[in-house]
């Protein structure tokens, strides 16, 4: 579905990702955790060719993208994308924040994507919210409107970064169930998260990154309890420490 | 002359000159519109040559902003007018209204770029992230949020235009500041009277401007 190969990006004279191989099979999910700064979300803005790698491969549905040439806004139509900060655009109602792009890039009938829209936003439980500016939500909705929006381009793989990290504890909730629904019902997803217990209850693989270089790819159940590598169970020890000085403060 | 009789000289002069000076304003008011309709449009353009990122573009964006804010208004219309118009037989009117737009222009060009950059990045990567090119994505997202930013300063830009509209007196154009020259000439006595006039027609202009723009502003709700 999505393969990446020998990847390497640099900004500068900072080497950000190193020789990075990652393969993403149809319907799977795939968690990416790492220390800040690992390089976790300059990937995922390589896969959707946000960022430009200075070498390596990647493969969507199995074609080999060739960012010079080919069309990376066809190729982004494939591939929705859910930011940390929601990005909604906020002189634009909810509904109109769905329909954009289906509207504008793959020129559906307004009428069609509308129902279309009111129909993704049923399912992410926003339906009276459509006609509500962005400033007017919560965080939790905001982020549920922006999955909404990027699956109303009907991508084939969608890429989170951080979806909920922005978001109080008490919203973090209605966000994960959205996205747990998603991958229930099949989509192939790359979701870079602090999430632990998301992580090992809806991921296929788990991914550890330290410094730009994938240092480990194990099922939840091993990396969790058996990590293979020394660093990932170093760097999960102290993930999960302050994870339960939050929840016994909160 | 007391101030009494002043005021009765000046009030009698501002109404016997009425109808030419409205005349006038009228013509201001063509010149104005034409003027920063077209620097709206130069200013969109070389906004979008400033932010990108083709060198090319940008380094002529640049080189038109430093050459306009570096030089005289009045010598910009010369240009026009002795350089550019009698060549492709350029009406003065329109001479006069592509000095002040070319001059404006390099004004709103900057006052566009500010407005765009203070856009978060993260607005042209969501809507790149959902298929939409570049310049799609300028149009439909990045645009109408820039465009309203941008209209406090860009009010600002046409009352300042507005009256630089006067320098097209030195081109023959029978605007509000040439209505006021021609009468103290021909009444030199009443000089000071006819340009004060002159200055309470701007000064009107000026204010019911200002006003409308507060009203769009607050109808657009820019702060937000
Ligand atoms: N546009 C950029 N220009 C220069 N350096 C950058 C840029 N974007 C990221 N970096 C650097 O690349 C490295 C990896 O950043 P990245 O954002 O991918 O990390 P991350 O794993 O997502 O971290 P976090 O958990 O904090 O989001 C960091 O050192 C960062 O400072
Ligand atoms: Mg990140």
């Amino acid at each position: 579905m999505i393969e990446v190969r020998q990847l390497n990006k640099y900004f500068g004279d900072l080497h950000v990702l190193k020789d990075v191989d990652l393969k993403v099979a149809q319907g799977e999910v795939v968690c990416l955790i790492g220390a800040s700064g690992s390089g976790k979300s300059t990937l995922l803005r390589c896969i959707n060719f946000l960022e430009r790698a200075q070498s390596g491969e990647i493969y969507i549905q199995g074609r080999l993208v060739n960012p010079g040439k080919d069309d990376l806004d066809k190729i982004r139509q494939e591939v929705g994308m859910v930011f940390q900060l929601f990005n909604l655009f906020p002189h634009k109602n909810v509904l109109e924040n769905v329909i954009e792009a289906p509207v504008m890039v793959k020129k559906i009938p307004v009428k069609q994507a509308t129902e279309e829209a009111l129909a993704l936003l049923e399912k992410v439980g926003l339906s009276d919210k459509a006609e509500s500016y962005p400033s007017q939500l919560s965080g939790g909705q905001k982020q549920r409107v922006a999955i909404a929006r990027a699956l109303a381009m009907r991508p084939k793989i969608m890429l989170f970064d951080e979806p909920t990290s922005a978001l109080d504890p008490e919203l973090v909730g209605e966000v994960l169930a959205v996205m747990k629904q998603l991958a229930r019902e099949g989509m192939t997803m790359i979701v870079v998260t602090h999430e632990m217990a998301f992580a090992r209850e809806v991921a296929n693989w788990v991914v550890y990154m330290d410094e730009g270089r994938i240092v480990e790819v194990s099922k939840p159940a091993q990396i969790f309890d058996a990590p293979r590598e020394a660093r990932t169970r170093e760097f999960l020890r102290r993930v999960l420490q302050t994870n339960n000085q939050q929840s016994a403060t909160a | 002359m007391g101030i009494f009789e002043w005021s009765a000289t000046f009030y009698g002069l501002l109404v016997a000159s009425a109808p030419i000076f409205i005349q006038a304003t009228i013509l201001t008011l063509k010149l104005t519109a034409a003027a920063l309709g077209i620097g709206i449009l130069i200013g969109l353009v070389f906004a979008m040559m400033k932010i990108s990122t083709n060198r090319l573009f940008s380094c002529i964006a640049d080189a038109y902003i430093t050459v306009i804010r570096g030089t005289p208004l009045i010598v910009q219309i010369f240009w026009i007018y002795y350089g550019l118009a009698p060549v492709l037989d350029v009406p003065a009117f329109w001479a006069a209204s592509l000095g002040l737009a070319i001059h404006n222009g390099a004004y709103i060009a900057e006052i566009f770029r500010g407005g765009i950059q203070s856009i978060s990045r993260g607005q042209m990567e969501a809507a790149r992230s959902l298929g939409m090119s570049y310049l799609l994505a300028m149009r439909r997202i990045i645009l109408p949020q820039a465009f309203k930013r941008s209209i406090p300063p860009l009010g600002n830009q046409f009352i300042i235009g507005l009256k630089d509209s006067s320098l097209a007196a030195f081109v023959t154009m029978p605007e509000l500041f040439m209505t006021a020259m021609r009468r103290a000439a021909h009444q030199p006595g009443y000089a000071l009277e006819y340009y004060t006039i002159a200055g309470a027609y701007y000064l009107a202009l000026v204010v019911i401007f200002s006003f409308l723009v507060r009203k769009l502003e607050r109808r657009l709700d820019v702060d937000k």
